[in-house]
């Protein structure tokens, strides 16, 4: 019963949440509209939301925000000493990047960090979810690239996200 | 103080939003041009986004949260768009910078 009324609990949360953020308020009666929209949303579209999210370990999750804004910051650090340097220096790029996390929202997480952070936008996910395919602005060391991406970001999300 | 702390916020996001413009001016090919907009602009109309809501929280009654929600939804959606678009690029073949290191074989 409680699994068809709440098909994703979390997504229902978010919803809540944003709702009162966009409406600025915390009245009663927006209260209680969004609190029927959070319930009415995730049901209407739980047929395209067919695998359960499953968090693992809800404050990891708080930590890896709160790390991903600190990288952002020493990213945005790092891209900007590359802009405004000379162009001659760079080396651009394409990698492969072999995925461990197997969960569809992890993966889709783990690529808008890496878009967000150190010279480094994914480009695309082959068919089979194995590999990412990512552009960096300027490589020195491949694997140095790799395994920064798996040490600050892929790990803390296997943590998270389980697969199933 | 709050004078002073916004000021800094709203010069970092317009240094950083600035770079981003430079960015995309500079760099010599699609791929690269992608970086600038997708990092140093999110982090320019963060600054300034995180300033107008700390402005407006101590000169108004309540607080203003708006602003967060601004930043958040373009922390969402920059990434993926910039996906797109490479994705978009590779497969039409776009032209890169000659010294771009290529795949190696999968």
């Amino acid at each position: 019963m409680i699994q068809r009324l709440f098909p994703h609990p979390l997504l229902s949360l978010i919803l809540w949440g944003i709702w009162l953020l966009l409406n600025n308020t915390l009245s009663a009666g927006h209260i209680v509209l969004g609190a029927v929209l959070a319930i009415f949303i995730p049901w209407l579209t739980s047929s395209y939301w067919p695998e359960k999210i499953l968090i693992r370990r809800p404050w990891m999750l708080v930590l890896y925000i709160f790390r991903v804004l600190f990288e952002i910051l020493v990213a945005n650090a790092v891209v900007a000493k590359l802009i405004l340097g000379p162009q001659k220096k760079l080396k651009p790029g394409f990698l492969h990047y072999e995925l461990q996390l197997t969960s569809p929202v992890g993966i889709g997480l783990l690529a808008n960090t890496i878009s967000l952070t150190p010279g480094t936008v994914s480009c695309d996910l082959t068919k089979d979810r194995r590999y990412l395919l990512i552009h960096a602005l300027h490589i020195d060391d491949v694997e140095a690239i790799r395994a920064e991406i798996h040490r600050k970001f892929e790990k803390p999300l296997l943590e998270i996200f389980i697969t199933c | 103080m709050l004078e002073w702390i916004l000021a800094i916020l709203i010069l970092i996001g317009a240094f950083f939003t600035l770079v981003g413009s430079i960015g995309l001016y500079k760099l010599s090919d699609f791929y690269m041009r992608l970086h600038g907009p997708t990092k140093a602009s999110t982090l320019g109309v963060g600054a300034i986004l995180i300033a107008s809501a700390i402005h407006f929280s101590f000169k108004t009654d309540g607080v203003s949260l708006h602003e967060i929600l601004v930043t958040l939804f373009l922390f969402i959606t920059a990434p993926v768009s910039a996906h797109l678009m490479a994705k978009a690029a590779i497969h039409i073949k776009v032209k890169q910078v000659e010294r771009t290191r290529q795949l190696e074989e999968k």
